[in-house]
């Protein structure tokens, strides 16, 4: 199975500190360890949203919104994409992210979530919507 | 969470190493398994009640460790075996955790699970028990096999390699070892390949495990461009999973998939993987190859831009290197998609002797006479596959073809 691993900004990522030399290091590392255990697939870290933007639909038309926003809880710093066998290994491997020196005490949230299988539709798509799904995805990529 | 799942993770994670470090530590591989277990069920004993603990890995390895130290101690048997192979006597320190040695004892742990002494069935088994952490029940389920058959071939395979030395090859001896690792993953994730929709999950879930073994294996020998070519052609297959059966779980042919639903992230570490092989200098061996077609196929964005030309080349080298019948029909479609049947035919014509039972043989020249509007060779050529394939589905494709010659 293949989980997003999803790294919750705080506010000293908005305010688009880099972390330091040392934490970086540790981060390297891991990231070493998931691809030498075979589980790291892809992953970025993002930009503060002061780069960023936010496109809103309502009532048939698109709103652009300029960053930075301020519902810190609901930003992302970063993403992994892994591959594992359990969402429980997720967690293991969660649990082993390195904590940068002299942010023990602050609070932290790491959300893992599972990325659906196209079979997983099997049973409750009709083959009707399951090739419509299908055009949906091909017009998509395209 | 539940603190069975949580273990059962952290043993599929640790117990390579586990097993890895222990095997040095007793020159036993058969002997490290069964400590790591013992360790295993203390796990399953303790952390309901005491948690999980912060470094799971070195919990336990050092359960087994203190497990070998007492085995070894009270075992005048177990101390002379060791004496006589010419192995001095454990002491503690032996057992001091030793983390640069984690990734050479993997290796070794690697070419062993996969050593020629092993039945290849025998290598499998051992491996995805070894360094994929699977109980003897999952492997069993996923080899469509009984679970005492199982059992019984690995308990004999860890008894032959008793007094094989935990090294890594010679030299002289490592191409063919290394053949035969590549060979065991591949394998693995060709059982996980032929899954079909109705199967135990576990069946597909083999692709992914051969391609963690081939991925954690490029980590272990980075400078092996066969190793990286393993893992390019698993990765660039694995990307089509998706769009080669149907709603009803009918096959679908490569030509005929709908290439949005191929997997990019896969395609991308594929082509990564692929240029690192070739990195290294050399040509590519039969692993890159089939992975230089994959990837030749990933490219092109609709079946009708594929770089036929180029594959009937990648073809051509890999039939110099492996020269079998199967590939030069291979070769053959190729050479017709890219200059036209004619040609293909004078390829496909010398393999009827080789190939005549083999039904693919039969399609692939039916279709070159059929293009050459040879309507009577093509209607014999379809009605003889019609005759060979097991499979009714496409037999009524076969006779039908058989019947119009087209």
């Amino acid at each position: 199975m293949r989980v997003m691993v999803l790294i919750k900004a705080d506010e000293r990522a908005e305010a688009g500190e880099l972390p330091d030399q040392k934490y970086l290091e540790a981060m390297l590392n891991y990231n070493e360890e998931l691809v030498k255990a075979g589980v790291l697939l892809a992953g970025e870290g993002l930009a503060p949203t002061s780069r960023g933007k936010r496109v809103r639909f309502k009532d048939g038309r698109t709103t652009v919104i300029d960053g930075p926003f301020t519902e810190t809880k609901e930003l992302l710093a970063g993403y992994w994409l892994w591959q594992v066998r359990s969402m429980e290994e997720a967690v293991e491997w969660v649990k082993r992210i390195p904590v940068p020196e002299g942010y023990e005490q602050e609070e932290g949230v790491v959300e893992i979530r599972e990325v659906f299988e196209p079979e997983e539709f099997g049973d409750t798509m009709t083959p009707e919507m399951q090739e419509k799904d299908r055009q949906w995805r091909s017009a998509g990529n395209q | 969470m539940d603190v069975k799942r949580t273990v059962d993770a952290v043993w599929r994670m640790e117990s390579a190493r586990l097993i890895a470090g222990l095997a040095r530590m007793t020159h036993d591989v058969g002997l490290a398994e069964e400590l790591a277990q013992d360790a295993l069920v203390s796990a399953l004993e303790q952390w309901p009640q005491s948690g999980v603990p912060d470094n799971p890995g070195a919990w336990l390895m050092a359960v087994a460790k203190r497990r070998a130290i007492d085995l070894f101690r009270r075992n005048a048997v177990l101390e002379r075996k060791i004496v006589e192979l010419g192995h001095a006597l454990p002491e503690a320190e032996d057992f001091a955790f030793e983390p640069d040695h984690i990734e050479d004892d993997l290796l070794r742990l690697v070419f062993i699970s996969c050593h020629p002494v092993l039945p290849t069935q025998s290598r499998v088994a051992l491996t995805l028990r070894l360094l994929g952490g699977l109980s003897t029940e999952e492997i069993a389920r996923a080899f469509l096999a009984q679970e005492p058959t199982v059992a019984q071939r690995i308990v004999r395979a860890k008894k032959s390699l008793v007094g094989v030395p935990f090294e890594p090859p010679a030299a002289s001896e490592r191409p063919e070892r290394l053949a035969s690792v590549l060979e065991v993953i591949y394998l693995i994730f060709n059982e996980g390949y032929s899954a079909t929709a109705g199967d135990d999950w576990i069946r597909p879930s083999l692709c992914e495990e051969a391609m963690r073994l081939g991925r954690i294996l490029a980590g272990l020998m980075p400078d092996e461009p066969e190793v990286h070519g393993l893992v390019a052609l698993m990765e660039l297959q694995a990307s089509r999973l998706r769009a080669r059966t149907g709603p009803d779980g009918q096959p679908i042919l490569l030509l005929d998939q709908n290439r949005a639903l191929w997997d990019r992230v896969l395609i991308k570490r594929g082509r990564t993987a692929l240029e690192r092989a070739a990195k290294l200098g050399g040509t590519l061996g039969p692993y890159g190859l089939q992975a230089a077609i994959a990837a030749c196929h990933a490219r092109a964005l609709t079946a009708g831009e594929t770089d036929w030309a180029q594959i009937a080349d990648i073809y051509e080298q890999l039939a110099k290197l492996m020269p079998t019948p199967v590939i030069e029909l291979n070769r053959a479609v190729a050479v017709s998609m890219a200059f036209g049947p004619q040609t293909a035919l004078e390829i496909v014509e010398p393999l009827a002797e080789s190939l005549s039972d083999y039904h693919p043989f039969h399609v692939v020249r039916g279709d070159l006479l059929a293009k050459l509007g040879r309507v009577a060779d093509a209607r014999s050529s379809f009605a003889r596959a019609a005759e060979l394939t097991r499979n009714t589905r496409e037999r009524d494709v076969l006779l039908e073809r058989a019947r119009t010659g087209r």
